[in-house]
């Protein structure tokens, strides 16, 4: 089963990436595979080449890749339950990762561990430092994670799903730091979510995955405001927006998410599409460029864009 | 032990508290933790409260004391004529059933060694005894609802995706039937479309079988499609309650207000990334709160108050009151009607 194919993305220094998609389409596993997380076997992974700097990462061995986790590459898990170490004190776990990448150590650590608790609005921040996991609540261990991520002061920070158990003014905080230290130290992001408003103010690009591929890439204005295929199309409307009256019932994309293991074997959105022709069904969709900073992956919506930008030459 | 009028569940003036944090090696011992500090709330049989507030004020242990799984220090909470907050255990294990949570942390609340269809048709066996082909078939049918594949039955929680382990969190709490949903952030995991699918599901469930759910989240949106009314929570203390369309429209409560102009807009040239700078001030935490009103660190109306009604929000606290019919604030802003 392919639960990522051919997923090709970049991020430069003091950007911004966004990864969008349904549930099960692949955001995770994508991002793990890329820093060394996804156990293998039992996955295979193989890929060209996954580069940080010039240096390839799916080429490292693990001990080279785990000095890098943390140090030069900042991951912050969807699970924080799962992934913080439940016998550990959070204020232990995070000067751990600042002893460790930054070689700063004993009270100093432990200062910047209680720093980066404030940064990210958490009240208490020392007795928070001194409790484990469990005597937390749900976003209080998000941010722990958050700042776990960033105490070792990475050059890349990648974030799953990092704010959904944030109420709205404490997300906005979050996103007002992570914006400050790609602007201020240039930290690239790279974000996973599937809140459209959070990704709208903090994207500089955007990444959409179906069924373990990219079916469209383009900077922040092209996906919100010429989104161009279907899917990403179906995914914009169905936001609910608070400023206008409140639906009936909510907009579904009708059909369901294709199951990994019987993928059809061209366009794995064929089955919900609306403007699918015959041969959609037969062949993967090649990526096509449909700006200078566009792409799609779905031969009529980019045959469709290309035919209208040349009528309007003429 | 029966008594009380027709809500479902009746929660007054509850406190929960935990002993103070940490070991001392980080930080001096402070006080207790106020997690819960004093709520009151009813809920009626086909009802869904919306419950929203600041991350850390104390919904989900509202939420775990409704169902037992934390203890309360004072107050109670009945549920359908039953003191919950009074019973044994026995007592307790047979209304169990009736009151289900799906978890805020969809994937540590599943047994790791357990497959998905194992953990979904565990209610199933427990709660309803079903077992052979019938069991099988409702498995089938609840894996259908919440959309989850069936072929995804043989993995275990950590071979899949978050949204995927939260659809198995609201599989196994629908299973047994309860009469109570609490839904802790029961989509937060969830993409829109999904998301949508779950929220028609509950909302079809309550008019075919009368479920009542206090419905937890941060997804205003969300909050805003399911609920009939809305209460905004605030460092342990309920703040404002009101009608859905009420809070939405004529939300009073400072907090209340700030809540709703930080919503993100899905709109890049619109980006709402400031909105939190409408609170400024130091966050309080539930170990030392305030003395007198808990918003009032970082209340934008706190000038207004003090000068206008010479009101010192700081030692003294405004009482949750009614200002118009079945809208409560607490506020000095707004005296009783
Ligand atoms: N360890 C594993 N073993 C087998 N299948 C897996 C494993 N981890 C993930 N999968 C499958 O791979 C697919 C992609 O999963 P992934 O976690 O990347 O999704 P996602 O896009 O992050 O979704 P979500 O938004 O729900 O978190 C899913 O169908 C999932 O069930
Ligand atoms: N088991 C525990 N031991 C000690 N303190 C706890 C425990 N559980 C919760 N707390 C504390 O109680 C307070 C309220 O936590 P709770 O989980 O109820 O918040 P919440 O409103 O659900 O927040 P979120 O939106 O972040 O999930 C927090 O300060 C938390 O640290
Ligand atoms: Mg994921
Ligand atoms: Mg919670």
């Amino acid at each position: 089963m392919h639960a990522v194919n051919g997923v090709d993305f970049d991020v430069a220094r003091g950007e911004s990436l966004a990864i969008v998609g349904e549930s099960g389409s692949g955001k995770t596993v994508a991002a793990m595979a890329l820093v060394g997380l996804v156990p293998s076997p039992p996955a295979r992974i193989r890929g060209e080449r996954a580069v940080l700097n010039g240096l390839n990462l799916l080429a490292l061995d693990e001990r080279k890749l785990s000095e890098i986790r943390g140090s030069r590459i900042g991951f912050v898990f969807q699970d924080p339950l799962s992934a913080l170490n439940p016998v550990l004190t959070i204020g232990r776990q995070i000067s751990e990762v600042i002893e460790r990448h930054l070689n700063i150590k004993g009270g100093e650590a432990k200062r910047r561990a209680v720093d980066w608790l404030v940064r990210v609005g958490i009240a208490d921040s020392q007795g928070v430092a001194d409790s484990f996991p469990h005597q937390l609540s749900g976003g209080m261990r998000q941010r722990a994670m958050i700042a776990m991520g960033l105490a070792g002061e990475p050059e890349l920070l990648i974030a799953d799903e990092p704010t959904t158990a944030l109420d709205v003014t404490v997300q906005a905080q979050i996103v007002d730091l992570m914006l400050q230290l790609r602007d201020d130290l240039g930290m690239a992001l790279v974000w996973i979510s599937h809140d459209l408003g959070v990704v709208a103010g903090l994207a500089d690009r955007v990444a959409v995955m179906y069924a373990g591929r990219i079916v469209e890439s383009g900077s922040v204005q092209d996906l919100y405001g010429r989104p161009a295929h279907p899917y990403t199309r179906g995914l914009i409307s169905s936001v609910p927006d608070l400023r206008t009256e409140r639906l009936s019932r909510l907009a579904t994309i009708p059909g369901g998410t294709p199951d990994p293991m019987a993928l059809p074997p061209g366009c794995a959105y064929f089955p919900r599409c609306g403007i699918s022709e015959r041969e959609c069904d037969a062949r993967v969709p090649v990526m096509a460029r449909i700006s200078s900073s566009h792409w799609i992956a779905c031969t009529p919506a980019a045959n469709g864009i290309v035919a209208a930008e040349g009528q309007g030459d003429e | 032990m029966n008594r009380r009028g027709t809500a479902l569940l009746e929660v007054s003036d509850l406190k929960v508290q935990f002993a103070p944090r940490g070991s001392g090696l980080w930080s001096d011992k402070k006080g207790v933790v106020r997690a819960v500090d004093g709520v009151s709330l009813t809920l009626q049989r086909g009802e869904t409260l919306g419950l929203v507030g600041e991350s850390g004020c104390g919904k989900s242990t509202l939420g775990r004391a409704i169902l037992g799984l934390v203890g309360a220090a004072s107050g109670s909470v009945w549920f359908d004529g039953h003191e919950i907050t009074a019973m044994s255990n026995r007592e307790m294990r047979r209304i169990r059933p009736r009151i289900q949570l799906v978890f805020q942390d969809a994937g540590a609340a599943l047994n790791p060694r357990w497959c998905a269809r194992d953990l979904v048709a565990e209610p199933f066996k427990i709660h309803l005894s079903l077992e052979g082909a019938v069991l099988q078939q409702r498995v089938d049918a609840i894996f259908e609802t919440v959309g989850l594949d069936p072929a995804l039955g043989k993995r275990f929680p950590r071979e899949l995706s978050g949204g995927q382990r939260q659809r198995v969190g609201i599989a196994r709490a629908l299973a047994s039937e309860p009469d109570l949903l609490v839904c802790d952030e029961p989509t937060s995991a969830l993409d829109l479309s999904i998301q949508a699918q779950i929220v028609n599901l509950l909302q079809d469930l309550q008019d075919q079988l009368g479920l009542s759910y206090l419905f937890i989240a941060h997804d205003l949106g969300v909050v805003r499609q399911i609920s009939d009314r809305v209460a905004v929570m605030y460092l342990g203390k309920i703040v404002e309650t009101a009608s859905r369309d009420r809070i939405f429209k004529e939300g009073r409560h400072p907090y209340t207000q700030a809540l709703l102009s930080a919503v993100p807009v899905a709109d890049p040239e619109h980006a709402n990334t400031r909105g939190w700078k409408a609170m400024t001030g130091e966050v309080p935490s539930p170990s030392s709160p305030p003395l007198g009103c808990n918003f009032c660190t970082r209340c934008g109306s706190k000038a207004e108050v003090e000068n206008r009604l010479n009101i010192d929000c700081d030692m003294i606290e405004p009482e949750l009151i009614s200002v118009e019919e079945l809208h409560e604030v607490s506020c000095h802003l707004f005296p009783a009607n």
